[in-house]
């Protein structure tokens, strides 16, 4: 095996890199995971509470004060909930991704290793969160004697997507943070915002037709309706232009994430 | 002079970093507007440096800082290469670059195996983890994959000798113990090339001891090629054939360790430095009437130093200023171990030496301590008092400065590292033979030195 360093040399071998550090990826995932669960108290009902609560508060100030429809039949707090998860999903691996290269300071100036494996590991924790919310969604689901269609054995690809539309964003800003560290204010605007232009309190059927596909340029927009249209089965439909023009959102934002991360990778250890 | 057996080619390679200063004329500004709009002029040239995708830097005036400047050199396979130098030489720039965590500004290097760098002990411990956690997280950090570390997990606990704490999480460790089960995990990686930064500078001497033991086995036994930055110029000694001294991110030698240890420690002579007490140093107990200015180390020729060699008496030149006379003064020396400790003192009075009359003015003197040190690390202090004992002017680590290990061929050389640091006047007495047969078992115990 022969390495060559100079300056600005792109490495050849990059992602074969990455795939041979995939062992520390799952370490660091694990790690972060039994460290974030160690010494609270009530540990996962964390990741129970927080979604729950919002769903509730949505249900109400969506579903019965403001009268929104439901998407088909299906019951609003399900429809709310529905779209919660991926949202929520989202909203966590950014904020922790972007914070993770800066939280791992110590480790970036002392051993070398593909920097990408840090903030995709980050997300792992919220995928462990988003299965416990998940977990809620099926006792809801029994609670409402709502039974999910074939559309529910396509959710994992939507939960990939989910992971992607999250991954680009965070590495992008994840990047933007260690330089600039004014980037870690924009990521809680970013949320806030997010929860209200993303159809998570309301079904993406309330905007007006001829804005539909306009607001799909949300990349999130696309994921939401797909979770929906998985969950609640026949009840709900995908505006199929929309979710494409979200798809390439999707794969927009992680082909910038991605160019801006490797582009001041090797420079992080001088910059943190 | 390319050799076709280098592990390691290193071409002019050059790194530079940029530094930000608050110009001199910022220091005065005086009114608020002043202020005001300084601020504004920072923030449009941040900005206009953040769109345009540049580092922002602090302060207002810019300057380059060539942390190495045009390094060559090579590495062979299954050498040991010692890298010496003084603190903002280089060195660890150098590691950083070789291990791939920085990029060099300017230059090549080719690399032929796999590397693992140890720039740090326990690099990523997570004190939250178990101690069993840690060597998992550890050991990937470092490049081990779960297998090689499963293997090796009854070794490197047995080298740690944490046995009964493996289930407890390391924030309970004793700063010890959290040393040797880093060192023990990092002593069991088996790449190529391994990179060692200064991490035989913690821990007991005893366990420094066992450290260094294993990486000698480690580049002796397995062939490994291994990069070792220390400054402990003893295990350096022990450890490499080949050295390369860095001063101000050039090279000065690349060549046999004792040509570059030699350079290193003559360094005092080809630089200004004059030993004068930085001024930074805190004086907690000065009343103003008199002044330490200058502290030097001279070895056995009048050169002034900041090494000295085992077996070299300890030559000191100690200047003060005095600007209210004290009728009857004293000086006194003390010298610390690398951490701060105190380990003995001497005072102008000593065995009955009468006062030091201070006028006002320049004064020097001179203090000859006869070889009396272990080697290690260690520092000066000085004081001024009066003959009551009333403190004038005190200064702790007003130099730092080295007790090497003697060369291989001198009586005072020791193949180990020693503990403690004393080492008093000593005559041994004749050895001699009581009685040809052995008495009953139980009555003599043999004694065992490990040394």
């Amino acid at each position: 095996m022969e390495i060559i360093l100079e300056a600005g040399r792109a490495e050849k071998n990059y992602w074969a890199d990455l795939w041979r550090y995939r062992e520390l990826f799952q370490v660091l995932a694990w790690r972060d995971v039994s460290v974030r669960y160690k010494q609270t108290v009530i540990g996962v009902v964390w990741a129970v509470i927080r979604p729950f609560l919002t769903m509730v508060v949505f249900t109400v100030i969506f579903g019965r004060l403001a009268k929104l429809p439901s998407e088909g039949s299906a019951p609003y707090p399900l429809m709310v909930f529905a779209g919660m998860l991926p949202w929520t999903f989202f909203s966590t691996a950014l904020g922790d991704a972007s914070n993770s290269l800066i939280s791992n300071a110590n480790l970036i100036s002392k051993v070398y290793f593909p920097r990408l494996i840090v903030p995709a590991a980050t997300i792992v924790v919220a995928f462990i969160d988003f299965l416990v919310s998940f977990a809620i969604l099926i006792g809801m689901m029994m609670w409402y004697r709502y039974v999910p269609g074939w559309q529910m054995l396509v959710l994992p690809v939507f939960v990939l997507i989910a992971f992607l539309a999250a991954l680009g964003p965070a590495l992008w800003i994840t990047a933007a943070n260690v330089k600039y560290r004014d980037f870690r204010y924009v990521i809680p605007f970013i949320v806030q915002f997010g929860l209200y232009l993303s159809p998570v309190g309301f079904s993406s059927t309330v905007v007006p037709e001829r804005w539909r596909l306009l607001y799909s340029l949300n990349p999130m927009v696309g994921v939401i309706d797909g979770f929906r249209w998985c969950i609640l089965g026949g009840e709900s439909q995908i505006y199929w232009p929309g979710f494409a023009l979200s798809l390439v959102g999707v794969a927009a934002f992680l082909w910038i994430g991605i160019r801006q991360f490797r582009k001041v990778e090797k420079t992080f250890a001088d910059l943190i | 002079m390319l050799n076709s057996d280098a592990i390691i080619t290193v071409e002019n390679l050059s790194k530079r970093y940029l530094v930000g200063h608050e110009s001199e004329a910022a220091g005065g500004y005086h009114s608020l507007r002043d202020s005001i709009s300084r601020q504004a002029r920072n923030l449009l040239r941040k900005t206009a440096d953040m769109a345009r995708g540049r580092q922002i830097i602090q302060g207002d005036e810019v300057e380059e800082f060539w942390a190495l400047k045009d390094v060559s050199f090579e590495v062979g396979r299954g050498e040991v290469l010692g890298i010496v130098g003084r603190n903002g030489a280089g060195k660890s720039t150098l590691l950083k670059i070789l291990s791939r965590i920085t990029e060099p500004t300017d230059g090549r290097i080719r690399i032929r195996g796999r590397v693992a760098s140890l720039l740090e002990v326990g690099t990523g411990f997570h004190p939250e983890l178990t101690g069993r956690e840690n060597i998992f997280l550890n050991g990937s950090i470092l490049g081990m994959t779960r297998v090689e570390i499963k293997r090796k997990f009854d070794e490197i606990v047995q080298f740690a000798e944490i046995e009964k704490f493996l289930d407890t999480p390391v924030k309970r460790y004793s700063s010890g113990m959290y040393v040797r089960l880093a060192f023990a995990v990092a002593a069991h990686l088996e790449p190529e090339i391994l990179i060692v930064d200064e991490v035989l500078a913690v821990g007991d001497i005893a366990f420094q001891r066992k450290c260094l033991g294993k990486m000698k086995d480690v580049s002796r036994d397995d062939g490994r090629t291994v990069l070792f930055v220390s400054h402990n110029i003893a295990a350096i000694r022990s450890l490499c054939r080949k050295g390369l001294y860095l001063e101000n991110g050039l090279v000065k030698v690349c060549g046999g360790i004792d040509e570059a240890v030699r350079e290193y420690i003559g360094r005092g002579d080809s630089d200004a430095f004059d030993g004068t007490i930085p001024a930074e140093l805190p004086r907690e107990y000065s009343t103003g009437e008199a002044r330490l200015v200058r502290l030097q180390l001279h070895d056995r020729g009048g050169n002034q130093v900041h090494a000295i060699v085992t077996g070299e008496p300890l030559d000191i030149l100690v200047r003060w200023e005095v600007s209210q006379p004290i009728e009857e003064g004293m000086i006194e020396i003390g010298i610390a171990d690398s951490e701060g400790r105190q380990i003995t003192q001497s005072f102008s009075n000593h065995g009955g030496a009468p006062a030091i009359r201070m006028a006002e003015g320049t004064h020097e003197i001179r203090l000859r301590i006869e070889d009396t040190i272990f080697p290690g690390r260690y520092s000066l202090l000085a004081g001024i008092h009066k003959i009551d004992g009333a403190t004038v002017d005190f200064v702790e680590r007003a130099l730092d400065f080295e007790v090497i290990n003697a060369g291989r061929d001198d009586p005072n050389y020791y193949p180990w590292t020693v503990r403690g640091y004393l080492r008093p006047m000593q005559s041994w007495g004749e050895p001699s033979r009581l009685a040809r047969k052995l008495e009953p078992a139980g009555t003599t115990r043999a004694t065992n030195f490990d040394h």
